[in-house]
Order: structure tokens, then C-alpha cells, then sequence
């Protein structure tokens, strides 16, 4: 199409297409458009990806999977109740939101469940639902792109428990030879990246209350930055054995009776034990394969208090809701609900609350926040995990679960903290907070999908 | 009763890093530079060295049967549970 020119001599700008040139500039320019084209291709101006949500999958003590808890977060209904384990009647605190009637061999096989302790169990089953739901198959490039960041306090802390009394209080000098394999905190990460060929990075993170947002934040800038195409999320725990409540009933900040989040009649705290797993996708990928994205992932922030090793600071509270708005490109009007800490001791609720009104001003009167760790108890480690669920439902059913044993307001928790029923609310997005002991926290932002 | 009354003075002065001379049985644990943590650790070291159990939640130390008020009023709150214990 153009006159024939001599050697050397340039074409005028005017002229010039990309696309029609030849030979090695050809190369050249296809790497280059190839680079450009990482970029636009994310919805994001800076080139980060989106992040989606496209399978859930939870063990705790309102259910065995995501529709029998969501169904007892709508009804309000309490998975805490008498703990029974060996030993029980030598612990002071005898309640906590147990998984029920749990029996390894409905699950696994026996080869399994001799690596298997039930932090890990949990996080198996957790996984099963939620890999099944997103539809995924990790195979060839997907597996090498995919991978997996897990959250607990305190891994196999059941194994430590067995063969701690074995050793010392049974006398005995012999130990099963896969203690080790079975305790270690990266155990349920192993098992999961095994269960489904998963080999990208994978790792656990231990931050106490807070270990399964700092997953889920981990896995999402992973997922953001382009590191991973897939990451499985979330966390577990399985502490209610003796040697595990005994160890807390010595803080003196547990409950005897009952997990009452913001209400003046709270004291203290009731733990609980289960998992929660996610799949956090690259969004071009999920909306390529035509999956369900059950909402987007858009923003997280951690920080530490530096401080105290257990009284939460408000200011250390409120930098880490603030930083994922700012993260998330959110503006504090657009928060319809949060997913609080709210464990239901004296020093934590008035805390939360003091710093949610003050990263969110006025609107923090118009925002509701409730605590579901009053229905399925503080899974410590694994609680981030399971409290989402209460977030993508909120997004994507339009119900707003309850903080129940609400029995008295406290001047100093005076947000709305939907007591005892749930709500239905159309929300667009919503945090969940997570502050740990040790002044270590994490906030996580998602939106409607 | 004063060996109890001592004891106690001896521990909670342990937690404070002070001398046992400092302390005054009017003192609160404020008063005595003791937080929270240090109540609780307190406490324990208590249960431990008179082989009691005593009823204190950090959630709601006012509304516990065992007056954390004072010294005086810790002091006495043990001797009534060695006693009942005896």
C-alpha cells in the first residue's frame, strides 16, 4: 500500500500501523503488545487483577457444610452446647461450639485418617465443598499456577494433646510414628495442595485470631498481583480437647455459659472449632469458564497494635478498617455490614466498637455489625474463615446474620449490632474484622458481584 | 492469719517489682502498678500457693465474688476461701 522507498528511509508517522510490520520487528512488537495487553487486560488501572470468590466450603458447629450453617445463621440458631471429650469434667469452662458426633471414617480411610488430625480433617472437608462448587479441575498449567494459604493458631493440637498423655500420664516411652507429619501447622496445607495437585506457592500463616484473614489477604493480593491463577483459602481449627481449653481457662476470659458479643451482660468468650475454605480466582478466568462468582474480594489491610500481648488497641483497630477501604477503593457510606471480631469479652467489644465509629463517623450509625461467633463460638485460628460465609451471604442473599444472646445494651458497644434475628438489608459491601491477640490484625473487603 | 496476709503481699509485690515494705493493704492493684495481666497472673500464683480456686473472670472482675479491690480486700477474700476450704 505504500510507495516503494529506498533503504534507510523512514515511513512518516502518519503511515505507520502497527500490526503490519515484518520479520524480527515483528517479534519484537508481539512481546511488547503481548506486556501491554497483561495490563489492560485486568480491570484494574494499575494492572492488578480481580479477585473472585467461586466456591465455599465450611465444617463447624452449625453445619456440616455451606447451607446447613447459612440456614442456622438465618434462623439464629446456637452451635454451642456441653463439650464432651475425655477429661471434661477437670476443666472449669465445659462449653464450646463442638462439631458434633464426628466420626473420621464417614470422610476418610483409614490410611488417611492415620496422617490426618482434625484440624486437618476439617480443612479436607471444607475444601471438598468448596473445589466442587467453583467447578475447578487443577490440571497442567493450572496446577503449576494454583496454590494454597491456610490460617490456624494451633494445628494439630489434639495430636499433642493424645500423645502428651501418653508419654506423661500413661508412662508409656513409645509414640505413634507420624506425630510429627500429623501435628505440624502446615499439615492441612499439605494435605490440601496433595488432595488436588495444587503447586504453587503454599503455606500456613499463624496470627492467633486473625491467622485466617491474613490467609485470605495473602491469597488475595497472590491472586491480584498475578503470582497465582487460583488460590485455596481460609482456615481451620481444632482446640477443644483438654490441654487445649485447660490452656485458655487459665486467661480468665472465658464464658461459662454463653457467647453474648456487645451485650452488657457479655463474659467472655467461647471457643469453637471447624474450618472454612474458599476459592479465590483470577477473575478473567472465572468469568472465561463461565463459573458463579459468589462475590469479589477488593481489598485487605493488616498492621500490628505493638503494644500489648492481649489488651486490642482501637487505634491499632481502626488504621487496619480504614487501610482496606483505602485498599479497596471504598468509600466508608458504601459499607452496608460488617463481620465483627465481637468474641464477646469486656476489653475486645468496647474496643471494636470505639474503632468502628471512628473510621466510619456517622455512617458507623447507619452500618450493621454482628458477631456469629456467638452462634458458632471463636474457631481462633479458622474464625476469619467461617465468619466470610456470613459475609458473602449478607452480599449475595441479602440476609444479615445475627449476633445473638443479645441481652442488654452497652453504652459503650452502642452500634447496630442486629440482635438475636437476622435482617434482611440489600448490602454491596461489607468487612470482616479480625484483631488477635498479640495486636496483630487483619481486615478484609468484598463486594457484590 | 497474718502468715496468709503476708504470703499474699509477698506474691502480689513479686508481680509489682517492688518491695513488700511498699505495699499498703488500702493499696487497689492500680495503685500497686498492676494491670490486668498481672490480676490474672497473680491470681494464680494465689490459687497455687494456698491450693484454692479462686471464682475471678478478667470480663467481669466487679461482679466476681472475689473483691479485687484492694489488698485488704484480696486478703481477706482468700482467708474466707482457705477457711471454707478447711
Amino acid at each position: 500500500m505504500n510507495a516503494k522507498r529506498t533503504k534507510g528511509e523512514k515511513t512518516p508517522k502518519s503511515e505507520r500501523k502497527p500490526g503490519k510490520v515484518k520479520g524480527k520487528v515483528k517479534n519484537a512488537t508481539k512481546i511488547a503488545r503481548t506486556m501491554l495487553g497483561r495490563v489492560i487486560m485486568g480491570r484494574h488501572a494499575n494492572g492488578m487483577r480481580r479477585v473472585a470468590i467461586t466456591g465455599m466450603g465450611t465444617v463447624n458447629a452449625l453445619g456440616r457444610d455451606v447451607p446447613s450453617t447459612l440456614e442456622a445463621m438465618r434462623e439464629g440458631r446456637c452451635g454451642i452446647g456441653p463439650l464432651e471429650f475425655r477429661d471434661v469434667e477437670r476443666l472449669a469452662i465445659r462449653i464450646g461450639g463442638q462439631v458434633r458426633d464426628w466420626e473420621a471414617e464417614t470422610y476418610f480411610n483409614r490410611q488417611q485418617i492415620v496422617l490426618y488430625d482434625k484440624f486437618t480433617q476439617f480443612t479436607l472437608l471444607a475444601a471438598r465443598e468448596a473445589v466442587a462448587q467453583s467447578g475447578l479441575v487443577f490440571e497442567g498449567e493450572l496446577g503449576l499456577r494454583s496454590g494454597v494459604v491456610l490460617g490456624t493458631a494451633a494445628g494439630g493440637m489434639n495430636t499433642w494433646d493424645e500423645n502428651y498423655r501418653t508419654v506423661y500420664e500413661e508412662g508409656k516411652n513409645r509414640v505413634h510414628p507420624f506425630v510429627v507429619p500429623r501435628l505440624m501447622n502446615n499439615a492441612a496445607c499439605s494435605h490440601l495442595s496433595m488432595e488436588y495437585g495444587l503447586l504453587g506457592p503454599s503455606f500456613t500463616v499463624a496470627t492467633a485470631c486473625a491467622s485466617s484473614n491474613h490467609a485470605m489477604g495473602l491469597a488475595f493480593n497472590m491472586v491480584r498481583s498475578g503470582a497465582a491463577t487460583v488460590m485455596l483459602t481460609g482456615g481451620s481449627e481444632a482446640m477443644l480437647c483438654f490441654g487445649g481449653v485447660k490452656a485458655w481457662e487459665g486467661l480468665r476470659v472465658m464464658s461459662k455459659d454463653a457467647c453474648r458479643p456487645f451485650s452488657a451482660t457479655r463474659n467472655g468468650m467461647v471457643q469453637g472449632e471447624g474450618a472454612g475454605v474458599f476459592v479465590f480466582e483470577d477473575w478473567e478466568h472465572a468469568i472465561a469458564r463461565g463459573a458463579d462468582i459468589l462475590a469479589e474480594v477488593v481489598g485487605f489491610s493488616m498492621s500490628a497494635d505493638a503494644q500489648d500481648i492481649v489488651m486490642p488497641s482501637a487505634i491499632g483497630a481502626e488504621r487496619t478498617i480504614t487501610g482496606a477501604m483505602l485498599d479497596a477503593h471504598m468509600r466508608p457510606e458504601e459499607v452496608g455490614y460488617i463481620n465483627a471480631h465481637g468474641t464477646g469479652t469486656a476489653a475486645n467489644d468496647k474496643t471494636e466498637c470505639a474503632a468502628v465509629a471512628h473510621a466510619f463517623g456517622h455512617h458507623a450509625d447507619r452500618l450493621m455489625i454482628s458477631s456469629t461467633k456467638s452462634m458458632h463460638g471463636h474457631l481462633i485460628g479458622g474464625t476469619g474463615a467461617v465468619e466470610l460465609l456470613a459475609c458473602i451471604m449478607a452480599l449475595r442473599d441479602g440476609v444479615i446474620a445475627p449476633t445473638i444472646g443479645y441481652e442488654e445494651p452497652d453504652p459503650e458497644c452502642a452500634l447496630d449490632v442486629v440482635p438475636n434475628e437476622a435482617r434482611e438489608a440489600r448490602v454491596e459491601a461489607v468487612l470482616s474484622n479480625a484483631f488477635a491477640f498479640g495486636g496483630l490484625n487483619a481486615v478484609i473487603a468484598l463486594r457484590k458481584a | 492469719m497474718t502468715e496468709i496476709r503476708d504470703r499474699i503481699i509477698q506474691i502480689v509485690a513479686e508481680q509489682a517489682m517492688l518491695d513488700p515494705s511498699e505495699l499498703k493493704l488500702e493499696m487497689s492493684p492500680q495503685d500497686i502498678g498492676i494491670d490486668s495481666l498481672g490480676l490474672v497472673e497473680s491470681i494464680f500464683a494465689i490459687e497455687e500457693a494456698f491450693d484454692i480456686s479462686v471464682p475471678f473472670n478478667a470480663n467481669e472482675p466487679e461482679k466476681s465474688d472475689f473483691d479485687i479491690s484492694t489488698l485488704g480486700a484480696i486478703v481477706a477474700a482468700v482467708e474466707k476461701l482457705v477457711a471454707e476450704k478447711a
